[in-house]
């Protein structure tokens, strides 16, 4: 759907979603290099499972809600990425104490 | 315009009075007021509750049970009667002890209140730690919870939802409902009725009640009744949605069944003013966290302040005017637990004219008796 204008430079970093490696550069963010995939969504709604992606990427639409490292509910537009971080999409209403 | 009898407020106390008037075949006009005014009902927590009320005031303990009591007839003839789901769940409630003093507080005012209403048998009992685990095994408790007290007749709803459906009942049984509307002027007819004037109309009734909370006062006070309330505020914070992990409410604790948690709730006296304040937020937090510390991560999507609508003793007003009789005035605070008695027993007394004896006790009189010196 989306793609860089450039190649990344040396010292790109690889994070992980849903099992399959991305590159990305340092400095971008999560939401950033998820609309990159092929599958660019990042969560299913709490209501009817239906998908969203990253939208306003300013950190107001809340549609770019996903794992990150472990912690649900991350606002993946406002999230700068790291060398392994691990990213899950989220699956609908978010469990207690995830 | 003229109706049987106007109930002047459409919060969830008047809506209730008016929804029952209705089922009556009562002509009934209920008005509500501006969008910006003080509004209780749009703040509530959503208990319905009966566990620890009532102190001190027998008659207020066998209003609020007896309410409950009638709260499943009362939620599915509202369903019925409005097409709207209240989200209404008997599940039992719970008040959770941080400490073994907070147990024992707990355990005697619950002896208290069950030897005042005197007979009965008892329908609350005393968790210990292990007992609450077991009853709630989805929940993980923070180390300082001891226990708790349970009552099986408490439950919850939710009460915006309760608030449409009153709305939508009473119009469909044939009541009718005037928005945006605040009343300025309640005076008699000269021939038995009443007249009320909001912006420029007036309607006629042959009967009046003043349901409108905070603004009650200087309503009442047109017709010969002194009310004494004062405004509290409350705040809550609700967080997103979660899947379902707490089937059984708790005071200040209780997710809802769209699976937001919604966390209550503060008590203050500022006056007139519903903001939000920091500090509240930052109470309200660490003490849900320290009843269940998972929801540490978990994101708040908003916080709220409504007023409270009190009396000295914090019990309901239920009252006519000795002046001006026909004219009613009904203020209370927990108007949600209520609302099933407001609908049934209150709206029937008004539909005949005179309050029942056993509402005597909720007479703005109680407050009269001169203070000892």
């Amino acid at each position: 759907m989306f793609r860089k204008l450039h190649e990344p430079e040396a010292g790109a970093l690889t994070i992980d979603i849903d099992g399959v490696p991305a590159m990305a550069e340092p400095g971008e963010s999560v939401a950033a290099v998820l609309l990159r995939q092929a599958e660019p969504w990042s969560r299913l709604t709490p209501v009817s499972q239906s998908k969203r992606a990253p939208y306003c990427m300013m950190g107001v639409c809340f549609d770019c809600l996903a794992d990150v490292d472990g912690i649900a509910s991350v606002q993946t537009c406002l999230r700068p990425v790291c060398d392994g971080m691990r990213v899950a999409r989220q699956i609908g209403k978010r469990t207690i104490g995830s | 315009m003229r109706a049987d009898v106007v109930v002047i407020g459409a919060g969830v106390v008047g809506a209730a009075i008016a929804y029952g008037l209705a089922t009556r075949n009562v002509r009934v006009l209920a008005i509500d007021g501006g969008d910006r005014d003080f509004r209780a009902a749009n703040a509530n927590f959503g208990l319905v509750w009966q566990q620890g009320k009532g102190l001190d005031m027998p008659a207020y303990q066998q209003l609020t049970r007896g309410s409950v009591e009638l709260w499943p007839n009362f939620s599915a003839e509202l369903a019925d009667a409005s097409a709207i789901d209240v989200h209404y769940d008997r599940s039992g409630g719970l008040s959770i002890c941080l400490s073994e003093a907070e147990f024992e507080t707990q355990r005697t005012t619950l002896l208290r209140l069950h030897n005042q209403l005197g007979g009965a048998e008892a329908d609350w009992e005393m968790l210990d730690r292990s007992a609450l685990v077991r009853l709630l095994p989805t929940v993980e408790f923070g180390p300082d919870v001891v226990g708790a007290s349970y009552g099986p007749d408490d439950g919850q709803t939710n009460p915006l939802r309760l608030l449409s459906a009153l709305h939508a009942g009473l119009l469909r049984r044939g009541g009718a409902l005037r928005g945006g509307s605040t009343v300025h002027a309640v005076h008699s007819d000269g021939s038995g009725g009443f007249t009320i004037e909001f912006g420029s109309e007036r309607v006629s009734a042959a009967r009046v009640v003043i349901a409108a909370g905070l603004g009650s006062k200087a309503l009442a006070a047109q017709v010969g009744l002194d009310i004494p309330i004062r405004p509290q505020r409350g705040q809550i914070l609700v967080t997103e949605r979660l899947a379902p992990f707490l089937p059984i409410p708790m005071q200040g604790l209780r997710q809802t069944r769209e699976g937001t948690v919604m966390i209550g709730s503060t008590r203050d006296d500022p006056g007139f003013d519903n903001s939000t304040t920091v500090e509240a937020g930052a109470w309200l937090s660490a003490r849900a966290l320290r009843r269940v510390p998972a929801l540490r991560d978990t994101m708040l999507v908003r916080q709220w302040a409504g007023l409270r609508v009190l009396t000295p003793d914090e019990y309901p007003i239920y009252a006519e005017s000795q002046s001006h009789p026909g004219a009613f005035v009904a203020v209370c605070h927990s108007g949600v637990t209520l609302a099933a008695a407001h609908a049934a027993l209150l709206a029937e007394a008004i539909a005949a004219g005179r309050l029942p004896p056993s509402l005597d006790a909720f007479h703005q009189r109680r407050f009269d008796v001169p203070q000892a010196a």
